[in-house]
């Protein structure tokens, strides 16, 4: 029995900011203390607020610290774990009111959120299986197996309303039944866990934080399917989920959760990993199944649907990561208790990886419906430097950007669609001012060249050129008509690509380009970047009536393109330049100008 | 896992060790004084009976919790109990069992042990 628990976030956030060194001080200074047989330290997933990390929770006083330092550890242990005195320096800031330390679910950040498929991360032991029972874990599969029909399931996740959170929104009761309907003498249930849209991470965190709810939900899976076998398809770029998993299964075996006769009931359900390599196009169905087979992950045309002819020839689903861990709870609490949240044709909540021009970079889960102004402004804590919104992108490289004048759109599925954009699998990057719009289609349009798989010509062949236009746009040499033809090449690529990744690469592109137009045209007629970005139309130049000569900018201009004497003004020479910014940053003057 | 009973076993010998990481506003506080002062006069070996006897009770709304020195040091062990709505109750020289005590009589039948109490050992 320990009366204190120091949580200290695994995820891989904090690990990567140092968490593993203090998680071994903290037992090291622990054990110095005597403390060992009264505090435990817990190593758990990520809590959320990444931009924090490493962070540390100490209950029963729940007393949140950030930014947490391998020096700091010892204090923590001898003031607060040992005498009971918060360290009140690591406090994070937004829990200390004026009436003293408040909970931590009352700070903008956590205040609005509802965690469901994240409901365990950052609370439990991911490496520990009675930690996730503790907290009602397997209950549902249980239930399932007990007191529910196959057909009972999935009338329960059709009127739930639950949606595929992958990206594509289809209703998962939906996609279970028409499995279920296939007559086979082997069907399978696999996890799309190939989370590959920069700047997502939704599912990595889920799988560190609670991978057995991946596991208890595909168990269900395969009992209303019919299915004996699972597969979880992970990108091998994901060591700590993979290693979490990894035990989890065992754990998993070693308890009869998975295996044979499950409960009692005579239902048999294992589950094995696959990993990925990293491809993009392998988070698309039909090109992930393929990769599971073991031959090279390229898509190939639907139909026939994986429910029909999917994995081996065999009814299949494919259902993402956050889809899964939604699905116990939807079991356990109800389909009403479920529908309630959220909007008319989007029910529950929604896990957004926050990023880009924020302050609370990290991991959040709103309920559908919530308006982009609310998770920028009060969850994400603004955006820093005073600057102002420009426009978030959603959807990744198949999404698009939400300009300022859809600030205050309820964001569901439906919603996201009509404003141009996609809810995508989860990551949402917030540009401030500072941004050039034709600069961020380029940004994933370069993304979606190297990741295209080359099967399809109008995907390998036009996203190529379609980012030659764009590069011909930000170097100034564009006229109006190549407009025209990006619209022309992008309608094309939507009709004739394969999958997905190359009937939405053009997303990005076309909706800045509906969005920010006068940004296209400022490029293109103007010769100019509003946002001062794109190099080829900027000039940086010196001002003479506040350079003092003191030569710091030509000691430093990597290209010798700065000359002039001691104490006079110096002047750049537009043909050397490289336009590298370096001057800038050192000119204690503020004499150089960017235009 | 061939039924619910094992399940159901596990979960409720886990439960009240998962259940130390909630957060309740109403919950009632148990709060030791763990001061070097406290720590001196035995305060560990209360904390401790106090918090494995409200797992072991089960009493999902009760937190116990450490603080500093309160100034009282010639009482310590202190502990003090916050019910939301109540007047704190203040125990002083405490021992292991005097904490079951007050954890059987105060808090699963909310009568405070009054001969404990900082007013009782003022007297």
């Amino acid at each position: 029995m320990y009366r204190s628990h120091v949580l200290v976030c695994g995820g891989t956030g904090c690990t990567s900011s140092g968490s593993e060194q203090i998680i071994k001080a903290l037992e090291k200074e622990i054990e110095k203390a005597g403390l060992a047989e009264e505090v435990c330290v817990v190593r758990t997933g990520c809590h959320g607020l990444c931009a924090l990390g490493p962070i540390m929770i100490v209950y029963p006083e729940a007393t949140f610290y950030s930014m947490v330092k391998v020096e700091d550890v010892p204090e923590i242990v001898s003031e607060h774990l040992l005498k009971g005195r918060v360290v009140s320096r690591l406090v994070y800031d937004e829990t200390i009111t004026e009436k003293g330390i408040q909970s931590l679910n009352e700070t903008d950040f956590y205040k609005k959120q509802h965690r469901i498929a994240l409901r365990n991360c950052g609370v439990i032991n991911p490496e520990d299986i009675e930690e996730y029972i503790g907290r009602d874990g397997y209950q549902a599969l249980a239930k399932v197996l007990k007191e529910m029909t196959p057909d009972d399931v999935v009338k329960c996740l059709l009127d739930s309303g639950l949606r595929g959170r992958g990206g594509g929104g289809f209703p998962t009761g939906r996609k279970w039944q028409l499995a279920m309907g296939n007559q086979a003498d082997q069907k399978y249930v696999c996890c799309n866990a190939d989370e590959g849209d920069p700047g997502a991470f939704m599912d990595r965190s889920v799988l560190e934080g609670d991978p057995h709810v991946v596991l208890e939900a595909m168990a269900i899976a395969g009992y209303v399917i019919g299915a004996s076998q699972g597969y979880i398809y992970v990108r091998a770029e994901y060591p700590i989920a993979v290693e979490r998993l990894k035990i989890a299964i065992n754990q998993a075996r070693e308890y009869g959760l998975l295996g044979k006769d499950i409960f009692g009931s005579g239902f048999d359900f294992d589950i094995d990993l696959r990993l990925g390599a990293g491809a993009f196009v392998c988070g698309e169905e039909t090109a992930l199944m393929t990769s599971i087979e073991g031959k090279r992950g390229e898509p190939h045309p639907r139909p026939p649907y994986p429910a029909v002819k999917g994995l081996f020839e065999k009814p299949t689903i494919l259902n993402n990561v956050e889809t899964f861990a939604n699905i116990p709870q939807i079991i356990l609490n109800g389909a009403e208790w479920f529908a309630s949240m959220g909007t008319e044709k989007s029910k529950g909540t929604k896990v957004f990886a926050l990023g880009g021009k924020v302050k609370n970079v990290g991991l959040v889960e709103i309920p559908m419906g919530t308006t982009l102004r609310e998770i920028v402004e009060e969850i994400g804590g603004g955006i820093p430097n005073g600057k102002k919104f420009k426009a978030a992108q959603t959807g990744g490289p198949s999404g698009g950007c939400i300009s300022a004048e859809n600030y205050d759109v309820p964001i569901d599925y439906d919603n996201l669609i009509a404003i141009g954009s996609m809810m995508g699998s989860g990551g949402l990057i917030v540009m401030d001012e500072d941004t050039c719009m034709v600069d961020i289609a380029k940004f994933f349009l370069e993304f979606t060249v190297d990741e295209s798989c080359g099967k399809c010509t109008p995907c390998r062949i036009g996203t190529t050129r379609l980012l030659e236009l764009l590069n011909k746009i930000t170097e100034g040499k564009a006229t109006m008509e190549d407009l025209d033809k990006i619209e022309e090449l992008a309608e094309y690529m939507k009709q004739n690509s394969l999958c997905a990744l190359g009937q939405t690469a053009a997303n990005p592109v076309l909706s800045t380009l509906k969005n920010f137009r006068e940004e296209y045209i400022a490029h293109i007629v103007d010769k100019r970047c509003p946002a001062g970005v794109c190099k080829s139309l900027l000039s940086y130049s010196i001002d003479p009536d506040k350079c003092k000569g003191c030569t710091l900018c030509a000691k430093n201009c990597p290209a010798g393109a700065i000359s002039g004497e001691r104490k006079e003004p110096h002047v750049i020479d537009q043909s050397k330049c490289v336009k590298c910014g370096v001057c800038m940053t050192k000119c204690k003057f503020g004499a150089i100008e960017k235009k | 896992m061939k039924s619910l009973e094992e399940l159901n076993a596990i979960r409720n010998k886990v439960r009240a060790r998962v259940d130390l990481r909630s957060e309740d506003e109403n919950q009632t506080r148990v709060v030791v004084g763990m001061a070097t002062c406290g720590i001196a006069a035995g305060a560990r070996p209360v904390l401790n009976a106090l918090a494995e006897l409200v797992a072991e009770k089960g009493l999902k709304n009760v937190a116990v919790v450490q603080t500093g020195c309160i100034g009282l040091c010639r009482f310590e062990p202190i502990v003090e109990v916050l019910e939301p709505g109540k007047e704190t109750v203040t125990y002083v020289h405490m021992t292991a069992d005097k904490a079951k005590e007050i954890v059987e009589t105060h808090l699963i039948k909310g009568q405070p042990v009054i001969k404990y109490t900082l007013s009782a050992a003022e007297k």
